[in-house]
């Protein structure tokens, strides 16, 4: 199996408890953020620390990317080999909504309000031979892997 | 303080020009405003001017003439024409100045927006998010979803857009196309389709603009700029290119720039006779109709299927075709919508002429990373 390397460093955890993605919490106002980031957005504070995010949330809203995106910055599948794909938010009780890639693009198979969980999607082979993956959403219940 | 007037509109073309640089459509705008207003460009006391990827605009003067004039460049995203005549509009409130010009263009590459994310995150793009046709899809389908807007009326408001366009000799898209084809047209983003999406494009625009004083020297019948507002995004608002959303919600610049220019202007939506509003896709001029004051969300349905947008009803809504029509040359767009709102207050739009003498139009564009710009003219 080839060895998987994260999208960029920092974004997200992985072992063997699963996909964590790494978020910030005020510890002023509780505000969360995803990414992390030093300041906070909600109270002006700047006493933001990391902390890992739910894995299972709702679907809050959705679309189908339904063309190629442009290369770069993409580094998935484009041309003949795309395949249209699902973006959401996901909210995360007491979190935020996190914007992800879905691992479903059939939009009679998404509804808003729908439970999903978090999980990884490969995106490309780097010159090294590596799998670059990102993280993405999946209908809870469905086995994508 | 001085009342601010629209003494000259200038504009270039939109769609697609090979062989002449953004650059080169800005300076032909401010040559026709100038002509319009009947002034020459040694006249012009300050400029305000920008583009997003047709350069700065200040170098426009080796063209138009080396005479000092104070000129800024303004790059504010898709509210750069809002935010270079915000600031010729307040060079004239301040009394510093009472004459002076407003000028946005632009040139940009085919297709989508290529993401430029380099604040967020390189893997963001590379992940295949950050494009703003994403947002445009997932905005309307939540939006649709509390309100009940159905597929249908996204298509009628293309459809609108194109006939529109057809009777504007500037507009890009003059073609009108059938709720049909628009409704069957390639999926870019669902509910989207290629029709209902507007294109990047090209073209330029000048305003020129004068104190109330100068102007009755002048001798011209008067278009003023009863207000000029641009407002950024506040905690909690549901903006494009955003990789988390707050749970908190709270209204976004749109609304805040509209009260922010209807409480400068002393009017309410009740008085607008005409609007411009952003409609980078048909669900944007939908959810943009109450976000700007125009309607309680959820009402569009019906007031669409009313036809009561269209030029003959009682809110005509992007009479120059809008963004469909259009296109989106970035800095430029903002003020295409201010110079089509002084056509129609002058009664020169021919066959898309609104009725009834409007005398109260209003222009309101939206943009990454989630920033507004109203105007309210009157006569």
């Amino acid at each position: 199996m080839r060895k998987q390397v994260p999208v960029q460093d920092g974004l997200f955890s992985w072992g063997a408890e699963g996909v964590r993605l790494i978020g910030g919490r005020c510890t002023d106002c509780d505000n969360h953020v995803f990414p992390y980031q030093s300041g906070c957005p909600r109270c002006s504070g700047a006493q933001v620390v990391e902390v890992e995010l739910s894995t299972e949330g709702e679907l809050w809203t959705w679309t189908i990317q339904g063309y190629p995106p442009k290369t770069p910055p993409y580094v998935g599948l484009v041309g003949d080999d795309f395949e249209p794909f699902g973006v959401g938010y996901v909210e995360l009780p007491g979190e935020l909504r996190v914007e992800a890639r879905l691992t479903e693009n059939d939009p009679s198979l998404l509804w808003i309000g729908m439970p999903m969980t978090l999980t990884l999607l490969p995106l490309t082979i780097n010159e090294s031979g590596e799998e670059v993956a990102t993280f993405a959403f999946a209908p809870k219940g469905f086995d994508h892997e | 303080m001085s009342e601010v007037v629209i003494v000259g509109i200038g504009m270039h073309e939109f769609g697609r020009h090979e062989g002449i640089s953004g650059m080169e459509q800005g300076v032909v705008a401010v040559r026709r405003a100038l002509a319009d207003s009947g002034l020459a460009w040694q006249d012009m006391q300050f400029a305000f001017g920008g583009s997003k990827s047709a350069g700065a605009a200040d170098l426009m003067v080796s063209k138009l003439g080396l005479t000092g004039l104070q000129f800024i460049n303004v790059m504010n995203g898709c509210a750069t024409g809002g935010s270079a005549l915000f600031s010729a509009w307040n060079s004239i409130k301040s009394g510093m100045f009472d004459l002076g010009i407003a000028i946005g263009f632009d040139k940009h590459e085919r297709g989508a927006f290529r993401p430029s994310t380099s604040e967020i995150g390189e893997w963001y793009g590379r992940s295949g998010l950050a494009l703003t046709t994403q947002f445009f899809g997932m905005k309307i389908n939540r939006y649709m979803h509390e309100f009940g807007i159905t597929r249908s009326t996204l298509s009628r408001v293309a459809e609108k857009a194109y006939r529109n366009g057809a009777m504007n000799p500037m507009a890009w898209r003059r073609k009108p196309l059938s709720e049909d084809e628009i409704e069957n047209s390639e999926m870019l983003s669902y509910p989207l389709t290629k029709y209902m999406f507007c294109s990047p494009g090209e073209g330029g625009v000048a305003i020129v603009v004068a104190s109330a004083e100068r102007a009755r020297k002048m001798g011209v019948r008067p278009v003023f700029l009863k207000a000029a507002a641009v407002r950024s995004r506040r905690f909690g608002s549901f903006e494009v290119t955003a990789p988390h959303l707050a749970i908190e919600r709270s209204e976004g610049p749109t609304v805040d720039a509209s009260v922010a220019a209807f409480e400068m202007a002393g009017i309410g939506p009740g008085d607008v006779d005409l609007a411009q509003i952003q409609d980078t896709e048909s669900g944007a001029e939908v959810m943009h109709m109450a976000e700007n004051g125009l309607c309680q969300h959820g009402e569009q349905e019906q007031i669409i299927a009313r036809g009561e947008t269209e030029i003959g009803g009682p809110l005509p809504i992007n009479t120059d075709g809008g963004c469909l029509a259009n296109g989106e040359p970035i800095g430029a767009s903002g003020l295409r919508q201010v110079y089509e709102n002084v056509v129609q207050l002058r009664g020169h739009a021919g066959r898309r002429q609104v009725p009834g003498d409007p005398r109260v139009a209003y222009t309101h564009v939206y943009g990454a990373p989630g920033i507004s710009g109203v105007t309210i003219l009157s006569r």
